[in-house]
């Protein structure tokens, strides 16, 4: 076990690293360059110019969101993947990010999403029955489950530009969120998202070592004195307030949960725990390199972060069924 | 079960009465949701009023013949073009998941079509080629990376999936980049919409599928001879790589030439095929039911979508990808019953 650590713990180190840097580019690049010395002294040493306003009113909250948003989805991805033991698995392709965006529409209409948690309750809600739904319907092979869930991303999506169509005055807030970006989310208050995202991201630590206990199968896991049914649930949950969280303040992003956990697996060989910790930390990585790309894709404004993702992701996706399809078919 | 034989001067067709009576079934369906769909408008024309305009002219002959005609011919030519591509690609790949909007030929044929567009200058001819070119080249990709699993299995549909998503994302970020006028233009058809669509827009592709389809005509004995099994085919004297090229070919020009003038409609490639096939209860997926499925889904959609929140118009492919999930569903659920 010993050598283990020696070569798991400067992996994480170099992850935390990577993090550090990933949030100085988020801090710097933009459609107004900031050096990294001014970067610093914006943080340290406010003096109220125009750079400094930028980095500490526009780009810190907008990097702590996709701190947030990104170590979430990589945690959610983990944990579904360990849950459903199936590679292929990832809330945006199981339509739990759609099933959470799509609740938040509903509740959009109604006129109840107008706070904060009113929006939180309603992405964890949506999040969960999407889950649940998925799961009876594609439980019998990793690929079908796949196919379950995007199944159910069409519909939801379809009737969701259906009503942005149909109401667009009632919608008009909701246009960078609906497509999955960060854009726009440089005046949501951040205390509520930062604090059930370190909750549950908590917890989700503490859930990885029954986990892994799960991992060796259900009978194994009974004898090692594990509660199955209670872990189960109990993961599910966090899935749902994780991907819930993240969808309420970004909107749909998906491929996240899938690339940083099949990244994280080769550097932890099978120890979840290990797995969970580098995710939390690579998952941000990934989401911020992505919400800095977008900034510069397009010489004029930005794309959605998704769409950078969605583009990372798909071979990912492919790798993943060439590597892990054989064996399920 | 029982036949009937045609005899036309050398041709012999031999159909099952069964799939013969469907087919006219379907017809019918067809011919009177086109005399509805000519009917609906801004001010609502009596059945006879339409009839009077198309044989003989009269007051709102104008508007008949020339706006609504070509919408509903659009929607009876596209719905059938999609469902023989769809039933060209669940022959091949003998999955019914394996349609090409699912795996992202729709995707890359409006790949094709936006930088048709973008650089050069999106003529009618353009369109077409590029979006055709552009749904062999996806459908190429996705043929070498699902290679060492074979054409069947749903490897091939999930690494399908993951081209559409990657390709998507691209043709979203084409659409940002492209002037405003073009993207306007390029985001309403991005949703798959007949929405003013004139005869003009339409004669040319009307033309290729009719060439396309003509081709099916020509390899469809072949193709199910081949669907009983690669042994069985060659046995009987099918070339098989050459007919799966045609395949390919016919089936993505048919979709591609679609997606060129509607954008990507997705669900009637999926579903036709096989609505089709248990009507006819037929064994494999024959063409003639799919195309009259197809027809008469895409038809339906668009009233659907005309009606439903009238006065705003959805785009038809808003419509088709909501009943199209649902019908995947529901596909996904029977087969975990049926284990």
């Amino acid at each position: 076990m010993k050598t283990d650590l020696s070569r798991r713990a400067p992996l994480l180190l170099v992850s935390a690293a990577l993090l550090v840097v990933a949030a100085g580019a988020s801090l710097a690049v933009g459609a107004r360059a900031v050096a990294v010395a001014e970067v610093w002294r914006a943080l340290t040493d406010f003096a109220g110019t125009a750079d400094h306003l930028v980095v500490r009113d526009i780009r810190l909250p907008r990097t702590i969101l996709g701190v947030c948003v990104g170590a979430a989805l990589g945690a959610a991805g983990v944990l579904i993947q360990a849950l459903t033991r199936n590679p292929l698995a990832e809330p945006g392709i199981l339509g739990v990010t759609a099933g959470a965006g799509f609740a938040i529409n509903l509740g959009v209409l109604a006129g109840v999403a107008g706070s904060q948690s009113g929006q939180v309750a309603l992405a964890v809600a949506g999040s969960a029955v999407a889950a649940v739904a998925v799961y009876a319907v594609g439980r019998a092979s990793p690929l079908r489950l796949v196919l379950a869930g995007v199944a159910l991303s069409w519909v939801l999506m379809g009737v969701s530009l259906g009503l942005r169509l149909t109401f667009p005055d009632v919608f008009d807030r909701y246009r960078f969120w609906s497509v999955g970006a960060l854009a726009g989310t440089e005046q949501t208050p951040l205390l509520l998202p930062v604090l059930v995202t370190v909750a549950a991201l908590v917890a989700a630590l503490a859930a990885t070592r029954p986990l892994n206990a799960l991992a060796l199968g259900e009978d194994v896991a009974h004898a090692l004195g594990a509660h199955v049914t209670r872990i189960r649930v109990a993961v599910l949950v966090l899935v749902t307030l994780l991907t819930g969280v993240a969808t309420a303040v970004a909107g749909p992003i998906a491929f996240v949960g899938l690339m940083v956990p099949h990244l994280a697996r080769r550097m932890a060989v099978d120890s979840i725990p290990w797995i969970m910790a580098y995710s939390v930390l690579l998952g941000p990585v990934l989401l911020l390199v992505a919400d800095v790309g977008a900034r510069v894709l397009l010489p004029t404004g930005e794309v959605p972060v998704s769409i950078v993702t969605a583009f990372l992701g798909g071979p990912v996706l492919i790798w993943a069924v060439r590597r892990y399809g054989a064996a399920a078919l | 079960m029982s036949t009937l034989t045609l005899r036309a001067g050398p041709v012999l067709v031999e159909v099952e009465r069964r799939t013969a009576v469907v087919s006219s079934g379907l017809v019918a369906v067809a011919a009177a949701l086109a005399l509805l769909g000519l009917c609906h408008g801004q001010d609502w024309a009596t059945p006879a009023e339409v009839v009077t305009a198309l044989f003989s002219g009269g007051e709102s002959a104008f508007v008949i013949r020339e706006w609504r005609l070509p919408r509903v011919a659009a929607a009876l030519v596209f719905g059938a073009s999609l469902g023989l591509a769809g039933a060209v690609f669940q022959n091949l790949t003998r999955n019914a998941l394996g349609s090409p909007d699912v795996i992202g030929l729709d995707a890359g044929a409006y790949t094709g079509a936006l930088v048709a567009i973008t650089l050069l200058n999106g003529t009618a001819g353009q369109l077409a080629a590029g979006s055709v070119a552009g749904g062999l080249l996806a459908a190429a990709v996705i043929y070498l990376l699902s290679l060492d699993s074979g054409l069947s299995g749903l490897r091939l549909v999930v690494v399908g999936i993951a081209v559409n998503a990657m390709l998507t994302a691209f043709n979203s970020w084409v659409v940002l980049r492209a002037e405003i006028d073009v993207a306007l233009a390029a985001t309403g058809w991005n949703a798959g919409s007949l929405n003013g669509v004139d005869w003009a827009e339409v004669r040319l592709p009307f033309a290729v599928i009719g060439l396309f389809a003509l081709l099916l005509v020509v390899v469809s004995h072949a193709m199910h001879q081949a669907a009983l099994g690669d042994e069985v085919a060659r046995t009987t004297g099918v070339r098989l790589g050459r007919l799966r090229l045609l395949m390919v070919l016919a089936g993505v020009g048919c979709t591609a030439t679609v997606t060129a003038v509607a954008g990507p409609v997705v669900f009637i490639a999926l579903a036709a095929p096989q609505i089709g096939r248990r009507l006819a209860r037929a064994v494999g997926v024959p063409l003639v039911p799919a195309a009259l499925t197809g027809a008469v889904l895409l038809l339906a959609a668009d009233l659907v979508a005309q009606l439903l929140l009238a006065p705003v118009a959805l785009p038809v492919g808003v419509v088709t990808t909501a009943i199209g999930g649902c019908y995947l569903i529901w596909l996904l659920g029977m087969e975990v019953k049926r284990r």
